[in-house]
């Protein structure tokens, strides 16, 4: 039984309060996502993001112009198989850390979260929200890195430097980084503080699913298609430039002493490229926002 | 339309071994100010939080509005405006921004967000720092702003989680100020503090906690008779030190003085019943120039006497 005290005061006559039309959670998303969006393209991390994408696209602009290699500028598809699609991961992995690493560990260290969860949204809203905010910034990373690279397509190439192919790469590009995002908040929602939730995506993307990728190919002689990684290599596969970075598992000779060697290289086809980046969306959407359901802001 | 509600219906909430709320039953309706007293680790800010789905209860649920907290949050809190543990904005967001987005989040029309959002800024004294960013502010300016952030849809229900933190004593007298205004508006109040003079200042009724179970809840003025006995103490303050005997005589006859203790030779403690009235009358005696009365106060308020002896009893 509830406690109420014997008497209650008499309340004065109540003002005519505004009647307002529930807002839906998709819409409360998007309106999240607006002011996520403003907070990350005023903050230091966007500025350094931008900064990041500059620099490299300088080095890679200044080394191609003097170096001039000529594997490089044989045409466009050899051009953007290395630059595009070496470059762009790197940018992406840089991009899911910045702006995904403490997205949601940081609602609950930043103390951002008390402020959230005092208004009507649902925690899923919250994750959606703060999601597409962080995509929309991550893709403007992305979209600024192939920018460079057109311009430097252009000057080499002319007029044909927007290819098929880069367009075809380029949403592949998007589709993974979508799938990163995806589990960089997953990995974000696991930890209430932002360091380590940080440090685990960057450790991950940048170097550790790359050794256990290695080591799982060198030890068991398997194919992990079920890392991230593992797909990454359609984004300059699409390009078909070397049998070495092309789809599908190919028998390469590379040359040498006494006619050179072979070896048996497999690549992910695009197919399972963009259905392992799929699968990693999915799956870690689910689970981050689950794990999100479930922690408290104590 | 009915009274706002808040209910908390056989709340329990453990953290491992640890019991922080032990079934606590509460219901508080109808436009009031409610004080939450209880010392640190009580479960104020823990019953505080079930109340707003910011942790989940191991029993029990809690009900704004007659709307399950649990089982619906988004539906429950859009009547309430909330302010739990001093929470931080966006930094790179100015005030004006920030109660956009509360206010795109709450669905109100432009129009409305037009008058409120100014009057609100203007309330909390935050109206000349609208466009300088949340990142740069100092604590006590956060909390204002957040305070701002709780009350600018207008709600019906206002949850205050020691409102008056990290202000300065300027800013806890205005947030007083303001919560006194914000009950002239049909409002159903929750606020917990450590400020009893603040409780006693704003609040109409009060309940008590302590190791996770409710001790009491009940109007401030029920609260007071019950545990005080209906006795009252003042300190009467002189310029110059003066003799016990001279105070005593002075007072000799008075039905109401239950007792007179010395606590040095210029101060001395009143004990009386009889209100405000008795009061009045042993203040006339003691006034006049040979005594040379400086100050008379209470010695302590009575809610304080209250939480000192229940928490006493409870520990």
């Amino acid at each position: 039984m509830a406690a109420s005290p014997p008497a209650t005061s008499t309340a004065p006559s109540p003002p005519a309060r505004h009647e307002r039309t529930p807002v839906g959670s998709l819409e409360q998303a998007f309106k999240l996502t607006r002011y996520q969006l403003r907070d990350y393209f005023f903050s230091r991390r966007f500025i350094l993001m931008m900064a990041i994408v500059a620099i490299i696209g300088a080095i890679l602009t200044a080394v191609v112009g003097y170096y001039r290699p000529p594997a490089f500028l044989a045409n466009s598809d050899a051009f953007y198989a290395t630059l595009w699609g070496s470059g762009v991961t790197v940018v992406i992995v840089f991009a899911g850390v910045i702006f995904g690493g403490d997205a949601i560990a940081g609602e609950f260290q930043n103390r951002t979260g008390y402020f959230l969860m005092g208004q009507p949204i649902r925690r899923a809203t919250v994750y959606v929200g703060k999601y597409i905010a962080a995509f929309v910034a991550a893709l403007t990373a992305v979209v600024l890195f192939a920018l460079v690279l057109l311009a430097n397509g252009s000057f080499y190439f002319g007029a044909g430097a927007f290819t098929a192919n880069f367009g075809a790469s380029f949403v592949i590009a998007v589709v993974y980084l979508l799938a990163l995002l995806g589990a960089t908040f997953m990995f974000s929602s696991l930890f209430k503080t932002s360091t380590y939730a940080t440090l685990v995506v960057a450790v991950l993307f940048l170097f550790g699913f790359m050794i256990l990728q290695d080591l799982i190919q060198g030890l068991a002689h398997t194919t992990p298609w079920y890392i991230l990684t593992y797909a990454d290599s359609i984004i300059g596969g699409v390009f078909n430039a070397s049998c070495a970075s092309a789809p599908g598992t190919h028998t390469c000779t590379q040359p040498g002493p006494g006619g050179g060697f072979t070896s048996v290289v497999t690549n992910a086809t695009i197919p399972e490229g963009v259905g392992i980046m799929i699968a990693y969306f999915v799956l870690t959407a689910i689970l981050g926002l689950l794990s999100f359901e479930r922690e408290e802001f104590s | 339309m009915t009274s706002p509600s808040i209910v908390l219906s056989s709340l329990t909430k453990r953290f491992g071994s640890f019991t922080a709320l032990d079934r606590l039953d509460l219901k508080l309706e109808g436009g009031k100010c409610v004080g939450f007293l209880g010392p640190n680790g009580a479960g104020k800010t823990t019953a505080l939080k079930l109340l707003t789905d910011m942790i989940f209860p191991t029993e029990g649920e809690c009900f704004l509005n007659g709307i399950s907290v649990q089982r619906e949050r988004k539906r429950a809190l859009e009547a309430a405006g909330v302010l739990i543990e001093s929470p931080e904005i966006y930094p790179s967001l100015t005030p004006t921004q920030a109660l956009e987005m509360v206010a795109d989040l709450r669905g109100m029309s432009p129009a409305e967000r037009k008058d409120r959002i100014p009057a609100v800024l203007e309330e909390v004294r935050m109206a000349d720092w609208t466009h300088e960013k949340f990142g740069k502010f100092s604590k006590g300016m956060k909390q204002r702003i957040n305070i701002a952030a709780a009350l600018v849809h207008d709600p019906e229900i206002v949850i205050l989680d020691e409102p008056a933190t990290g202000l300065d004593p300027r800013g806890m007298a205005e947030v007083r100020s303001i919560v006194r205004d914000l009950k002239k508006h049909d409002r159903l109040i929750f606020m917990s503090s450590h400020i009893l003079a603040e409780v006693t200042d704003v609040c109409d009724e009060v309940a008590l906690i302590n190791h996770g179970k409710l001790l009491f809840y009940d109007t401030l003025d029920n609260v007071t008779a019950k545990f005080s006995g209906g006795h009252s103490s003042v300190d009467a303050t002189f310029a110059r030190p003066v003799p016990e005997r001279t105070v005593t005589d002075r007072l000799a006859g008075d039905a109401d003085l239950l007792g007179c203790e010395a606590l040095d030779t210029r101060r001395y403690r009143l004990q009386f019943k009889g209100g405000p009235t008795s009061q009045a009358r042993l203040l006339r005696k003691l006034s006049d120039e040979t005594l040379e009365l400086v100050s008379f106060t209470e010695s302590k308020s009575a809610l304080e006497e209250i939480y000192m002896s229940q928490i006493e009893k409870g520990d």
